[in-house]
């Protein structure tokens, strides 16, 4: 991991934890990564890995209680988010740093016009009128596909993807500089993702935006990102370029994962999943979170990790074993 | 795989027992539960005098070491009434909300299974009950049976049928949507072990938060009838009908009043604390 | 609605149809000669068969709005009961206000701080207030205020003070009653995804409550409302007699004692009447207030369609 203070943002040892009925559920755990202006990230893991907390945090949006903070530093610009008083993250939300969300079917307000609440964010963040709030607001809608004179529709009256171009004009209304896209296409079929994905892309060209890309599915983080890191159990277990990550994952996991996509060109009689279940967030393993799931687990693969190390320059990974192999 | 769901469900039970007493009010709205209960399997051993033994000398006398809560117009004993008088309530509290509970579950199953005709006509039916408040429909009911207990539980047993047929039809259209019970159609499963063994478990919950906290209005509706000259009558201790018989002494002996619907409250408050502890324990999402 | 009030009418007529005794007898008491008996009993056409006693009763219901007369009094019900309505639609209006001034406001304030000491309180509070037996509290508030500190009368009507006691105790279940729902239905409301998005655009808290959480908390407790004046109506039977107030209620237990059936009998109608009439005006605003219903109704020939 880069110690470059010019990155744009840089996530530093992250911890967040949720009491939950008296247990502590360590839902990430020491998270680290950098994100330079202009680029995408791919955040990529199972549901449950800690990748919604992670972008919540950086947001601070973490409902508290039960969720919790309990370590770590998000610096955007060169200044510590998680040190910041709540006024001054009111006029980040929805500016500098904005979010979309993954379940379009309920992300917008169902009795409030979709015009308005576009303009809402608009306005929030700018000191004009109403009327030219609104006015930008069909700009936006006429930027994601919508027909402007749409403004005074409910979202009940539009299909899944439409809303979640909703849902992306509100997340870009105000620029943002940076973008966090909590898996935007998983609850959309398939034909409906590669449009938004493409107006994803495209928006984020005309505005040199940054983004995190949240997604557990690998093609779409393949189309759309610079970087990836892998998630698991709240760390980040493998992190380097796009092209490292699909043409030389080193950690078992990764392999697996991209083993478990099914091919189009070979005849498989059945399915490749990784064996076993993600760990129990109140009770982790000790040693490398993996290692239980792990073909290639030896001892001490539950007593001690060296952390992330630097395989390549610029790729990462967590696995002893092959960060051995290269010394 | 039966034993391994009965154990399953064994475990549940279990579940929710350990949730509801982590619930301080839960538990101490049980335990009052439970003291009034027994309060009235005990009252002739714990009340003092017979209710209706009358002491002319000593009429609307103020509480005192020999009366606790002081004596009525005819010179009976308060306390002895308001002990004796829980017998009532709470029998006719629990059965009323049993009967119209059982009746309407086997109403709601019939609706919800047969659908088409038999469900359109039990629901219209329902719809009209439900229309009216249900006060003025108890008393309506009331007013043609006369007072008296067997009476007074099937006029208040109308509202905890409508209740029932409710829940327990949504339960089985919600299952029949379900696709394991199509599964145990497939294995040729028979109608009635359909509904014993998914259908009814499943609609349990709910229903029982709902009785529990029915309890509790069909109390205080009983005493409602007593008051206005239905429900139960004197020499007979309601509570209701004891707060009618001295309101208008209201001012020289207001024990008479004050200590029947003391306890009216208590009995209401604990039911329903525990009733809302219980829905916090079956499905604690909710609460959080 | 109007199958339904059929059905109630229906109902109650035929509920009250199987009485057992004779009413006439029992009027004219146990002394009454055969002869007596039965000239009352053709004067109060109790003869004919049932369908056409329902008959009779419905359509002038119906068609002229008549209840029938008085058992007791021979005197026109449906007089009685319009000269008395508007005393009983009063004191509940004055009621559902204070339930939604007062109940909707704590609900908030209770979800808002859900889990807090502020809402255990309110939440007790609130189940204490529907375990309270109203005829029970308004006794006692006429014990207290009326009879010990003089500040208040203690029955009749007249100025607003002859409906403060009264108000007090039919609105204080009710109250509680809002306080739950509006509560629960704000809990529900501030753990949507659409909160979530709203704070996500770096919208002040109270501004996140207000605009969105609100709004769409108070549409279901609309229909409760609604409910709730079903409850007061009910509730103004024994409060009515409380206080003396000349209101349906006080006429429907007066019914009661003097087994006037005929009283009781259309005054539960008239009241099952009003409380349809209420919900349906309930459920109108509930539709002209929520889009999603409102689109409905509105502009079918506007709706384009969109891929």
């Amino acid at each position: 991991m880069s110690n470059n203070n010019a990155a744009f943002l840089s996530v530093k040892d992250l911890i967040v934890e949720y009491s939950s009925e008296g247990q502590i559920v360590h839902a990430v755990n020491g998270l680290s990564f950098d994100l330079d202006r202009g680029r995408t990230i791919g955040l990529v893991g199972e549901t449950g890995a800690g990748k919604t907390s992670t972008a919540k945090a950086i947001m601070r949006i973490l409902p508290d209680p039960p969720a919790k903070i309990t370590r770590g530093e998000i610096y955007l610009e060169g200044q510590d988010l998680l040190k910041n008083e709540e006024k001054d993250m009111r006029k980040i939300r929805g500016r500098k740093v904005s979010m979309i969300f993954q379940d379009p079917m309920t992300a917008l307000n169902p009795i409030m016009k979709i015009g308005e609440q576009i303009s809402e964010v608009i306005k929030m963040h700018n000191d004009i009128s109403w009327r030219e709030a609104n006015k930008q607001a069909v700009t936006m809608l006429e930027k994601v596909g919508i027909p402007g004179d749409r403004f005074n529709e409910y979202p009940h009256q539009f299909s899944g993807g439409m809303k979640q171009r909703v849902v992306i004009a509100i997340a870009l209304a105000c620029n943002p500089e940076l973008l966090i896209a909590d898996e935007p296409t998983t609850a959309l079929d398939v034909t409906i993702q590669a449009q938004v994905l493409d107006m994803i892309n495209k928006l984020k060209k005309d505005f040199n935006t940054s983004m995190i890309m949240i997604s557990h599915n690998l093609g779409v983080v393949g189309e759309v990102c610079d970087d990836i890191a892998i998630i698991y159990a709240g760390e980040i277990v493998e992190y380097g370029s796009k092209e490292a990550i699909f043409d030389h994952p080193t950690h078992p996991y990764t392999i697996g994962l991209f083993g478990a996509v099914p091919r189009l060109d070979e005849d498989v009689d059945r399915l490749n999943p990784i064996p076993g279940l993600p760990p129990d967030p109140t009770n982790l393993p000790s040693g490398c979170y993996f290692n239980p799931r792990c073909q290639h687990g030896q001892e001490r693969c539950a007593v001690d990790t060296k952390g992330l190390v630097e395989i390549q320059p610029g790729h990462f990974s967590r696995c002893t074993r092959f960060a051995n192999l290269e010394s | 795989m039966e034993r391994s769901s009965k154990r399953k469900k064994q475990s549940e039970y279990l579940v929710v027992a350990r949730r509801l007493s982590k619930n301080p009010v839960a538990v101490i709205s049980f335990v009052v539960t439970v003291f009034l209960i027994l309060i009235a399997i005990f009252a002739p051993l714990i009340a003092p005098f017979p209710y209706d033994k009358q002491d002319l000398m000593h009429t609307r006398a103020a509480p005192s070491a020999q009366h606790l809560f002081g004596t009525d117009e005819l010179g009976r004993d308060v306390f002895s009434r308001v002990i004796w008088g829980s017998r009532y309530s709470l029998s006719i509290g629990i059965l009323a909300v049993l009967f119209g509970t059982v009746v309407g579950m086997f109403l709601g199953a019939f609706a919800g299974y047969f659908g088409g005709v038999t469900d359109d006509i039990i629901m219209r039916f329902i719809d009209i009950i439900q229309s009216i408040p249900g006060i003025l429909l108890a008393i309506t009911i009331s007013v043609v049976l006369g007072p008296g207990f067997f009476n007074t539980i099937l006029a208040l047993s109308i509202g905890g049928i409508a209740m029932g047929v409710r829940l327990t039809r949504a339960a089985i259209l919600n299952i029949r949507n379900q696709e394991y019970l199509e599964a145990a159609t497939s294995i040729n499963a028979s109608t009635s072990r359909i509904i014993t063994r998914h259908v009814l478990p499943n609609s349990f919950s709910p229903i029982l938060v709902s009785s529990t906290m029915s309890i509790g209005n069909v109390i205080m509706a009983a005493a409602m009838l007593s008051f206005i000259g239905l429900g139960i009558q004197p020499p007979t201790p309601e509570w209701g009908s004891m707060i009618a018989g001295g309101r208008s002494l209201i001012r020289s002996a207001p024990w008479m009043v004050t200590f029947p619907g003391i306890f009216i409250m208590l009995t209401v408050l604990a039911l329903n604390l525990f009733g809302d502890g219980l829905r916090d324990a079956l499905d604690p999402k909710l609460k959080k | 609605m109007i199958p339904v009030i059929m059905g109630v009418t229906i109902m109650i007529f035929t509920i009250m149809y199987l009485i057992p005794g004779d009413p006439a007898k029992m009027m004219l008491g146990p002394d009454s000669t055969p002869e007596q008996v039965a000239a009352k009993r053709q004067e109060l056409g109790l003869n004919d068969s049932y369908f056409v006693r329902l008959g009779n009763y419905v359509g002038g219901i119906v068609l002229h709005f008549d209840f029938g007369n008085s058992w007791v009094y021979h005197t026109p019900v449906t007089t009685e009961l319009l000269h008395r309505f508007p005393r009983t639609l009063t004191i509940a209006l004055i009621c559902i206000l204070l339930q939604i001034f007062i109940g909707t406001p704590l609900g908030i304030i209770a979800a808002v701080n859900h889990n807090g000491l502020g809402d255990r309180i309110s939440q007790f509070i609130a189940i204490f207030g529907v375990s309270l037996p109203n005829f029970w509290v308004a006794i006692m508030l006429v014990l207290f205020f009326s009879l010990e500190l003089r500040w208040l009368p203690p029955y009749g009507i007249g100025g607003i003070k002859y409906y403060i006691l009264p108000c007090i105790a039919l609105a204080f279940p009710g109250i509680a009653t809002q306080a739950r729902q509006t509560r629960s239905s704000m809990l529900e409301v501030i753990r949507s995804d659409y909160i979530t998005t709203a704070r996500a655009k770096g919208m002040s808290e109270n501004r996140v409550i207000l605009r969105h959480a609100l709004p769409n908390a108070l549409l279901p407790v609309v229909t409760i409302i609604g409910n709730g004046v079903g409850v007061l109506l009910a509730g103004a039977v024994v409060i009515e007699s409380i206080f003396s107030i000349p209101g349906v209620g006080s006429y429907l237990v007066g019914g009661i004692n003097t087994r006037d059936y005929a009283v009781v009998q259309s005054s539960v109608i008239f009241l099952a009447i009003a409380f349809a009439l209420v919900m349906l005006i309930v459920d109108l605003v509930y539709a002209l207030i929520d889009p999603r219903i409102k689109a409905r109704f509105v502009g079918k020939k506007k709706r384009k369609n969109y891929a």
